[in-house]
This record gives C-alpha cells, structure tokens and sequence, in this order.
C-alpha cells in the first residue's frame, strides 16, 4: 500500500468538532488512487462523517483486505490502528479483532473483487454473524489493480474499456445482505456526499453489521459509455429510496418540519436517523418490500440508493456470544485462569 | 510379555454398536485396580457399521505404547474374523460369541477358542434390538472380567456413577455384567494365566486424552478467543475448550461469558479470526489438522510477515488429501515449519503425552506473544483421541503469561516515536502497540512491504532488513523453545531421536535393547527451532536412527536443512501406515540395520 505523508499543516481557522479536532485531524496519508477515483471521494465522506461523529481517531480501527479499495483504510484517520488483511478476508479478521475488543468502532473497507468474489462467504458470515461493523464496499464492477477484468457486480451488457460485453448475472451485495438478514442496508454514490455522509454516520453508530455499497467509479477502467458504474450511468439512474439525516444523540437537531412525510428511527447508541421518503410508501424497516425495491430498480435499469433498510433490534453477534460487557482483552488474567485449587479439584474427574 | 499384569487384549465389533462405552469401563476399571494401562482407539472414518478395534495393554512396568503382541482378541463382528484371528499370539486366546456356530474363520491351531453366547443371552435377558446390541458390549465385559479377574466392586461402583440417576438402566447393565462374568466363571478356567492383581502404580496418575488436556491448557493460559472449524480429529478439543469455559468462565451473577467461541465458516476464516484476535490483544487459537493447516497457509505467512500471535494447535492425521481421517501420523512436520510462501519460519512445539500437551498448550501462548509470530502445537490423533495415563496436572498460581513487548499509553509518553518494526534491543522482537490506546501507538498492519516503522516500502534494503530480523527472531526462540529431553546408557554406541508420541514406543525399545546387549543414547525433539543441545546430541554415535511417523523422514530432512547434519549419518526407522507406533517395530528395525551395517 503505497502512502505519503501529508504536511501536518493546519489553518488556524480551521473549525474544530467537540474533542477540539479539525477534518485534517481525521485525514491520513495522501492518496495514490488515480485523479478522480471515487474512493478518494468516499475516503471525504468517511472523514467528514468520523469528524462530524467526533469519533476518537484512536478508539477506532480501519480494517481492509487488497484491492484499490483496501487501500483506502491508509487515507482517513491515521490516529487509529489499521489492518490491511490478505484479499478478500477482511471479515474474519475483523471478527477476531471485535471478538477480542469490542470497545473499538470497526470501519471495514472493501471492494466489489474482495467482497464479492474471494470474500464473499466471508461477507456473508459476517452479515449473518452480525459483527458490529460499518462494511462499506466501494464498488466499481471491475478489477483496477489488475487492470480492468470485470467483476462479480458488473451488470449484463456492461462493457469493458476494451468494449467486451459481460455475460455474467451480477451478485448484487444489497440484495444478498437483505437476503442474508442484514441489520443496515444502504446503497449510494461516491458522487453523492450529501447522501453518502449521513448514512456513513448511521451505519457507524448502528449496532451489527451496517453494509454500504458505494458505487464508486473507477475512472481508469470502467468510466466510459458502456460501463453500467460510471459517474455518469450511476447519475443518471439513481433512484433514491429515502433521504437521510443521521443526529447523533449527544447534538439532537429538530429538522423544520417541511410538511413531508418523516421517520425517525432510533439507533442503539441513542442517535437517531431521519427519514424522508422520497417514495411515499417506501419503508425502511420492512425486509420484504426493501427487498422488492431494489429488484424492482433493478428490472428498469435503475439503481436504488440510500438506507433501505434498518432493523435496530437486531442481536449482534456479542449477543449471540454472550459474553460480558468489557471487552475480553481487558479481563484481568487472574480472572480467565481457574488456578491450582480448581486444577487439583478437576483431576478426581479423570480417575 | 504375557503374565500377571503384562499383557495386550482387543476388542473386534463394529462401530455405532456401544462398543466404546465398554471398552472405555474395562480400561478404567483395571487403572482403578492401581494397573498401568494404555488404551488405543482403531476406528473408522465413518459414524455406522464399520469395523472398530479398541486395544488394551495392561503393564506393570509402565509401557504406554501400543502393544507389539495380543494374548487374547474378542472376535464380535463376523466381517473380521479371519484378520482378528491372525492376530492372535501363538499360545493366545480367542473370545467370540458362541450364539451362532463356529465360524470356520475362527478356528487356528495353537490358540485356546473360548465362546460365550452373548447374543443368545441378551436376546432373552432384554427387550428391544437398540437395548440387546447395547448390552451385549457390557456382557463381553463381564466375560473379560471373570477371564481377566476385573474386580467387580469397582464396575460396580462404575455403573453407578454412570447410571446412579437412571435406576433402569443400571439394573440393566449390572445384569448384562453378570450374564457374561457368570457365563465365563461357570464354562473357564478363570483367570487366565495372564490377569490383573491389584496394584498401587497409578495412584498420582490421570487418564486423559491429548485434546481434552491442551483444552485445559488453552483456559489455563488465558485463552479467551477460540475459532475453530470442525475436523477430525481436532473436533473435540474446543468442544473441551468450550466445556471448560462453561464451567469456569461463566459470570455467575449474570450468566455472560469471558470468552468467545466462534465456529468459522471455514478454516481460512479461523485463522483470519485468531490473527483478528492476537492483534487486538486477545490470547487466541484455533484447532485443526492436516487440510485445516492446509487453508490457513496464506494466513499464517501473514502472521508471520506482520508481527501477530497466534496459536495453532495441528491434530495430526494421515495425509495427504483427505487421506485417513481417523488414523495417525506426523506427517505435517515440515509444512508446519515452512508454513506459507515466501521465506517463513515457524515456531513448533511436540508434545509427547496429553500432559505435556496441557503444558505445552501453555507455553505456545507465551512463546506466541513473547515473539509475535505463529506458534504450532503438533499433536496428533493417537495423542489427541486415546485416553493415555499420565502423572496429574500440576499448576502454580505464581504463573502470569509472558505478554512479551507491548507498550501501553504511559511506556508511549515515554518515547519520541513509536515504530512497530523497530529492532530495539537487538533480539529481532519490536514492542507492539494494541488498537485503542491512545497517543502515538496506532499503527498499520499490512502484508505489503513495509519498513521498520511500519510504513509501505519496496525498498530493497528496507525489506530485507525486515525479513534478516524475522529470521534473527526466529533463532532467539531456539532457547526458548522446550529442550529436548535426553538420556544416555553407558557405553552406547546407537542413538535413537525421535518426536512425540513416539515417545512410548521407542522408550520401550530401548528397555528391550539394552536386554539383548544394544545400549542406545536417547534424544526426543520438543520444540522448533531446534535447541542447541539438539545439534551437540547428533554426529556422537556411530548409528544414529530418527524415528518418525511418516514416509518421507521429514524431521530428519528438517535436522538436515536446520542443522546440516549430513543425512547418511541419520538412519531413518519410519512408520506410516497410520496406527500407533510399537516398540516391536523399533526393535527390529534397529536391529536390521546392525546386522547388515556391523559396528
């Protein structure tokens, strides 16, 4: 993973959030993706939303497989721990390390190859398992790093740069993770902040697994007329379900009432998600018609983007587990080993 | 062999009948006798209707290792008389059930028949197929008893601690005893010449297998993340592990538990979810065998490249491929040592018995997080499976694990910088950070280049100052590592090296040696890399075997590459053919290469 350090400069103007930080404090190292990568605009809405959160950098780790889009874990918030896995098994490793602490805010960073291809099973054991993670794909329908090969979401008919048509069917990760129980589903548009920040800061205080496809483009190989996940196709034809505004529970905001048909839908850390439909049934917190949406989107060539849906009832997979409430990396020793009175007690067992 | 309390005997029937449950009560009865006695499990890869074999070895002096010779084999499945038979003794006995006529396959010369209607007995003494098949098992185990003089006070007191709470089942069982012990007290001549006299020589012992003693060892240790994927025979290990923790981890107050037990999807996944873990601070492993070590590789070298503890725990069983699930060998030696692409070099420990694998269990966590890598425990089936008598655990409440160089939020005011890779004190160990604290601790892992400091580099003199330190690591561990265990006769011209459960058989051998004027030096291998008394042992002696339980003489090839000893100077004694190794097979081995290599 290439990286260089960005000057540590700060405008004395610059506005601070609550822990007295700037944006620059939640940047990292200076992007080598190419000029114009979506990821490098979801790597802006990533650090707009952890300042807005006024996340500590430190309490927070970036976690990714390989990939264009791994690399993005190096480009936010280089206060916190990072991981940059082996390709495509970024949720396992994430498992492990949320297992293990999970006083931590785990931000996984993946793309359509690693998540889609090799790392599909593990995404959908972690979507099942319900890590509490934000999971966010960058998704661009094709292998960048190799130099334009389709990937497990390119669309039928979607061409390549060269303009070979692809004749595969698409796994669609919105669909799967709706499929496969998803407690936070959403879609959006790396040209989209306004729509992406919100839902990034909503899915990090969501409790379990949140999943945000970004159709991200890859302005190298797949930004051309053919390509079904160009800036331009993805403008054209995105279908928002619901406008968001994520209020996190510290700085409640009361949005003027417009009149407009609005759902709050409180998150487990007491922030709390407003709703705007944009369709006037659309529902959010019905599995079954998210699901028909975006099939439906799909069936006219449309793409459906914001949160569609939010089960905030959902138990994590530390409710499964049941384990304790400090993380287990804080448990004292003395209280993990039962110690030699319990030892000679047990051998009578196998006499 | 063959007398008073030195003796073998077998069971022959088919599996999914109940069997174990017998075999498993005369075992313990005769180490309740004061008796040492070994017990092996030969069982198929499958859950019905197979044919099964349990042995068990009664020796006064103490040999564990499977028998080289049957005094007497119970014949109960038809589809293995004739092998059954054969491998008898000449002089020994044959115990079948006479319910049915003789089989011709049955019959030998120069063995005693004895034939008890088992069958017939249950079919009118009990109800129901399920019942008549299960309690035709404890009927052969009162026949045994009568034959073997089993003291019947101590099955008695067994059956109650089993059945105590179901009063039916026990009048069942003690009826079915009784059925086989009269039927063989009324018809023999009980005992036979060879049989059990109560003894006091496992009064300070256990009978444990090898999984359910490196479980203990991992809850013992401070294991608080297991990950794990179903294979045998690894499968009972964390369900051990889980057992322990339901019974000394739960929070009494609130019923949470202190401690996560995550079955993977795969075994990729469990090793991704150790690595996870080790890296957030946890004390995490995972247990699997063969093809389990097979998918974790690119995760390993990943371990291995980044810095991370983690502890593997290899069951070992016959490869490759799928090969025999249920038989034993070390056949994972040198893709344990080389696990992964690139240049990788890891840490292993041999446990011996299940008691060094509580212990060493122990160890591989310590050594994992005193020199952040991966550390392989390399057990295998015969260990791991076979209940084995050991000496009781012991613990000292004065051990606190070996954390090894981890700088919290004030060792990191204390310093200008922190960079993860930096070789401080020389010993190829850089100080880690864990995610969460604070300052200027955080850092990226990643399996790219990467320089001292942590950062992405392909700079060609970065990387290899990267990789020389890995190696420089590798080698401190060789102190640290568990010694091998040595012994020496006087005046020994041979040696015999060999590695982990191989232990018991080779022991033996050279007890039987010596009788006929073969003194051997003993060397057993307990850790990787290899300690430098390993080299200083090799090269002494004129013959030098190295006793392995597999084809291609991987430790000795190990020895070779590690150490340069010269491969002609080792003579390989190997034994694949996935059942626990016997003394008689050292012994002749070793004695054929001195006939035709005269000293």
């Amino acid at each position: 993973m290439t990286s260089i350090a960005k000057p540590p400069v700060k405008h004395p103007t610059a506005r601070t959030n609550g822990l007295g930080l700037t944006l620059r404090d939640y940047e990292g190292a200076m992007s080598t993706l190419c000029a114009g990568c979506g990821h490098d605009s979801v790597t802006a809405a990533l650090v707009q939303a952890a300042w807005e959160l006024e996340l500590e950098p430190h309490r927070a780790a970036k976690m990714s497989g390989i990939g264009c889009s791994s690399k993005t874990t190096a480009y936010f918030m280089k206060q916190s721990h990072g991981f940059n896995s082996v390709h495509g098994r970024m949720p396992s490793v994430t498992t492990g390390a949320a297992a293990a602490n999970k006083g931590l805010t785990y931000i996984g960073i993946s793309g359509d190859g690693d998540s889609l291809s090799i790392g599909l099973g593990q995404l959908s054991h972690a979507i099942r398992r319900n890590v509490n993670m934000l999971y966010v794909i960058e998704n661009n329908g094709v292998y960048g790093l190799t130099k334009g090969q389709f990937s497990a979401s390119a669309d039928v008919g979607s061409t390549s740069k060269k303009g070979e048509a692809n004749e595969q069917a698409p796994i669609d990760p919105v669909l799967l993770a709706l499929t496969l129980g998803g407690t936070f589903v959403a879609r959006s548009f790396s040209g989209d902040k306004r729509q992406l920040v919100p839902i990034l800061k909503a899915a990090i205080a969501h409790k379990g697994l949140a999943l945000v496809d970004v159709i991200s483009p890859c302005v190298s190989f797949n930004d051309h007329d053919g390509s079904t996940k160009s800036y331009a196709y993805t403008r054209e034809h995105e279908i928002e379900a619901v406008q968001a505004d994520f209020i996190p529970l510290k700085r409640e905001i009361t949005l003027p009432e417009t009149g407009e048909e609005v759902r709050t839908v409180e998150l487990h850390d007491g922030g709390r998600v407003r709703l705007r439909s944009t369709a006037a049934d659309y529902d959010p917190t019905n599995r079954e018609s998210a699901y028909a949406h975006v099939r439906a989107c799909q069936a006219r060539n449309e793409i459906a983007t914001g949160l569609l849906f939010v089960d905030e009832n959902g138990r994590d997979m530390h409710d499964h587990l049941k384990t304790v409430p400090t993380p287990l990396v804080d448990i004292p020793f003395e209280q993990l080993c039962p110690g030699k009175a319990a030892l000679d007690a047990l051998m009578p067992r196998y006499r | 062999m063959s007398g008073v309390n030195d003796f073998a005997f077998k069971m022959g029937t088919v599996n999914g009948t109940g069997s174990a449950s017998a075999n498993g009560l005369l075992m313990q009865a005769i180490f309740r006798m004061g008796i040492p006695v070994t017990g092996k499990n030969l069982f198929p890869s499958n859950i019905q209707g197979l044919p099964t074999w349990y042995e068990i070895r009664v020796s006064k002096d103490g040999y564990r290792a499977r028998p080289s010779a049957l005094d007497l084999v119970v014949a109960l499945n038809p589809a293995t008389y004739a092998k059954d038979v054969a491998s008898v003794r000449p002089g020994g006995y044959l115990l079948y059930d006479s319910s049915w006529p003789l089989d011709p396959d049955l019959v030998r010369e120069g063995i005693t028949i004895l034939g008890v209607p088992f069958g017939r007995m249950c079919v009118e003494s009990f109800d129901g197929d399920r019942d008549r098949t299960l309690l035709r098992n404890i009927a052969y185990a009162g026949a045994l008893a009568a034959l073997l003089k089993i003291d019947t006070a101590i099955v008695e007191t067994m059956l109650s601690e089993k059945f105590g709470k179901k009063p039916k089942l026990l009048d069942a069982n003690h009826k079915a005893f009784a059925l086989g012990f009269d039927y063989a007290a009324a018809h023999y001549d009980c005992p036979l010449p060879f049989h059990l006299e109560p003894m006091d020589k496992t009064g300070d012992c256990i009978l444990i297998d090898g999984n359910a003693a490196a479980a203990l060892g991992a809850v013992y240790a401070g294991a608080t993340v297991g990950a794990w994927y179903p294979i045998t025979p690894a499968t009972a290990l964390m369900e051990q592990f889980s057992a322990f923790c339901a019974k000394y981890r739960v929070d009494k107050a609130t019923g949470l538990h202190k401690y996560a037990i995550l079955q993977a999807e795969d075994e990729l996944a469990a090793a991704g979810i150790v690595i996870g873990a080790g890296w957030a601070g946890a004390r995490a492993f995972t247990n699997t065998s063969g093809p389990g070590i097979s998918l974790m590789q690119e995760f390993i070298g990943l371990a291995y490249y980044t810095d991370i503890p983690a502890v593997f725990i290899d069951v070992q069983r016959c490869g490759p491929a799928t090969g025999m699930p249920t038989r034993t060998q070390q056949a994972d030696l040198l893709s344990l040592a080389y696990a992964s692409h690139g240049d990788t070099k890891h840490l292993i420990l041999f446990p011996a018995d299940p008691r060094e694998c509580f212990e060493m269990t122990v160890q591989a966590f310590d050594l994992a997080e005193r020199f952040q890598t991966p550390v392989f425990v390399a057990s295998d089936l015969d260990i791991g499976m076979n209940d084995w008598m050991v000496k009781r655990f012991d613990w000292d409440d004065s051990y606190r694990p070996d954390r090894g160089k981890v700088l919290d939020a004030d060792a990191l005011k204390k310093i200008e910088r922190f960079s993860r890779y930096l070789d401080v004190d020389g010993d190829g160990i850089a100080a880690r950070t864990l995610p969460g604290v604070g300052g200027k601790g955080a850092y990226f892992v990643r399996g790219s280049g990467h320089d001292k400091h942590g950062l992405y580099t392909e700079d060609a003199e970065a990387y290899q100052e990267l990789v020389d330190r890995l190696r420089r690591k590798f080698e401190g561990a060789a102190d640290h590592v568990p010694k091998p265990l040595i012994s020496h006769q006087a005046g020994a011209e041979v040696a015999l090296v060999t590695i982990g459960g191989c232990e018991a058989a080779v022991l033996e051998a050279a007890d039987l040696l010596r009788a006929e004027g073969i003194h051997t030096d003993y060397m057993r291998i307990r850790g990787f890399p290899f300690n430098a008394d390993v080299r200083t042992f090799l090269g002494r002696h004129e013959h030098t075997f190295v006793i392995e339980q597999n084809r291609d003489a991987q430790l000795r090839s190990l020895l070779q590459i590690e150490l340069g000893v010269t491969r002609d100077t080792m003579i390989p004694i190997l034994d694949y053919a996935g059942l626990p190794l016997t003394a008689g097979k050292v012994v002749s081995a070793v004695k054929a290469h001195l006939a035709e290599v005269p000293a």
